[in-house]
């Protein structure tokens, strides 16, 4: 019980995680044949190796680290054409910095700043529309990435500036959706899950809807969470009730912040700017049927893949890997990040090999910061 | 950029384009408000919001606020966002 201390009510916390174990010997669930729960948010990811609740559950949980980190998930084939947009003279690239050390297949946004290129590393689409304003006479481009939660921004960012009618600022559009990916984990064969713990700020913008294929069509319980650790914890509580109860229901744990229906204005900004893709790559686990959004023909001036002719469209797409990676495992939860040859070794978060090591929500890049040691860690799911 | 950060609004900057100053754990930075948007937008001021890359993206009462910011402190996320946010205002003048 190492961690619990560092709980905000300590005394909630051992509550809760007495009420998991009971559930998880009500259900029969041992280290041999636990219960698979996935978090599907890379920020809860990074919450639950920072207070160790991995460690502090019961063995007959597993938690199966999901797709949830728009930086982990970016393929090398966007970075590379990132760069070549972000090497143009007139352009000033910018970008979130979280994505500037993603390696591509060529160089990363950080070298290729570190070689010449103007890249600006922004808090906000409002500080590219600001530089825009300030430098008429270049191209400014952002690097929009993320799920719902940053959808929005880069909507309402193009929406201003086609109010504006600026004429140099567009958007390099990688925004993905949570609930293709889902699933496409679902329909894996080699998937095994038995529940889901939801993203909650994810949720705060398309609410609850969304997810219920998982239960109606799926027949498993998702339970949308908070990022708090008992958020987190009494979230998996009731995924584990539902699994218990043999029922499969979209529940919502964080309903202080997230609306059954969502948030409407932003919801009008998204489909107002974008439609899917037809399909769309993600590191390690490949093209997914309507997972991507581009933006709408009518905001086609915004849209740096049109204006610089790169991306989807401009010819055939390499699906490349770097050599010796095996992200797409630990991103299926085939392994843990231990268990690539590279960890550690040939990947570090200082030299980040694979983008799982980028971030502090992807799961290599937390097993590294965090310590996990082998010897918890090292046995395959499967 | 995944997980919000609280912050209070302060004052409205523009009525049309639907910004105001927001106070983010002492940092003061202008935010968008169009996705909580009120009829009218002085009675923002004062408000609590999770803000999301720049974008005020839903009400929050205080002590939600607190609690959040205590969590985003425990991950070393609010750190980050407002070094983000500092490096955002060396972007406008070119100075990265
Ligand atoms: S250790 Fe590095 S290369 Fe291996 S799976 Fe993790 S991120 Fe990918």
């Amino acid at each position: 019980m190492r961690y619990v201390e560092e709980f905000r009510d300590p005394i909630a916390a051992r509550g809760v995680l007495a009420a998991i174990g009971k559930v998880v010997d009500q259900i029969g669930a041992t280290a041999e044949n636990p219960v698979h729960i996935m978090e599907i948010c890379g920020g809860h990811t990074h919450a639950i190796f920072r207070y160790g609740l991995d460690r502090l559950t019961p063995p007959g949980i597993e938690f199966i680290h999901g797709p949830g980190c728009p930086v982990c998930v970016l393929p090398m084939s966007r970075i590379d054409e990132c760069v070549d947009i972000a090497e143009r003279p007139e352009v000033i690239f910018t970008t979130f910095g979280d994505a500037m050390r993603v390696p591509g297949t060529r160089k990363s946004l950080m070298q290729a700043k570190a070689d010449g290129a103007d890249i600006r590393m922004v808090y906000s689409p409002l500080d590219a529309l600001e530089i825009a304003r300030r430098n008429p006479d270049r191209e400014v481009v952002f690097f929009g990435l993320g799920f719902e939660t940053t959808t929005p921004s880069t909507a309402l960012s193009i929406q201003q500036a086609a109010r504006e009618e600026l004429k140099n600022f567009s958007v390099f559009c990688n925004h993905i959706t949570v609930p293709p990916p889902i699933k496409a984990l679902l329909d894996d064969p080699h998937m095994v899950l038995d529940g889901f713990v939801g993203p909650g700020h994810v949720s705060m913008v398309i609410g609850t809807h969304p997810y219920d294929f998982i239960a109606q069509l799926y027949g498993k319980p998702i339970v949308v969470a908070g990022f708090e650790p008992l958020d987190l914890l009494q979230s998996v509580l009731m995924v584990l009730e539902q699994i218990r109860d043999g029922r499969a229901e979209v529940e919502n744990q964080y309903a202080r912040i997230v609306p059954e229906h969502g948030n409407p204005v932003s919801l009008a900004a998204i489909a107002d700017v974008y439609e899917p893709r037809p399909s769309f790559e993600w590191r390690g686990l490949g093209e997914i049927d309507a997972s991507g959004l581009r933006i709408r023909p009518a905001y086609a001036a915004y849209d740096a893949e049109e204006k610089f002719g790169v991306g989807y469209g401009a010819g055939p797409r390499i699906v490349s890997e770097p050599e010796g990676c095996a992200c797409g495992q630990v991103m299926t939860g085939r392994i843990k990040p231990t268990g690539c040859p590279q960890y550690g070794t040939g990947c570090t978060p200082e030299m980040p090999l694979g983008a799982l090591m980028v971030s502090s929500e992807g799961a290599c890049a937390a097993y590294y910061q965090y310590g996990a040691t082998e010897d918890a860690v090292t046995e395959a799911v499967q | 950029m995944c997980l919000g950060i609280p912050g209070q609004i302060v004052k409205i900057t523009d009525e049309t384009r639907l910004m105001a100053l927001a106070d983010v754990s002492g940092v003061r930075r202008e935010v968008s408000v169009a996705c909580v948007a009120t009829p009218d937008l002085s009675d923002l001021v004062g408000e609590w919001v999770l803000i999301h890359v720049g974008f005020a993206m839903s009400l929050i009462d205080e002590d939600e606020a607190a609690k959040t910011l205590e969590a985003l402190r425990g991950l070393g996320e609010a750190q980050e966002t407002l070094e983000a946010m500092a490096d955002g205002a060396a972007a406008l003048e070119g100075s990265q």
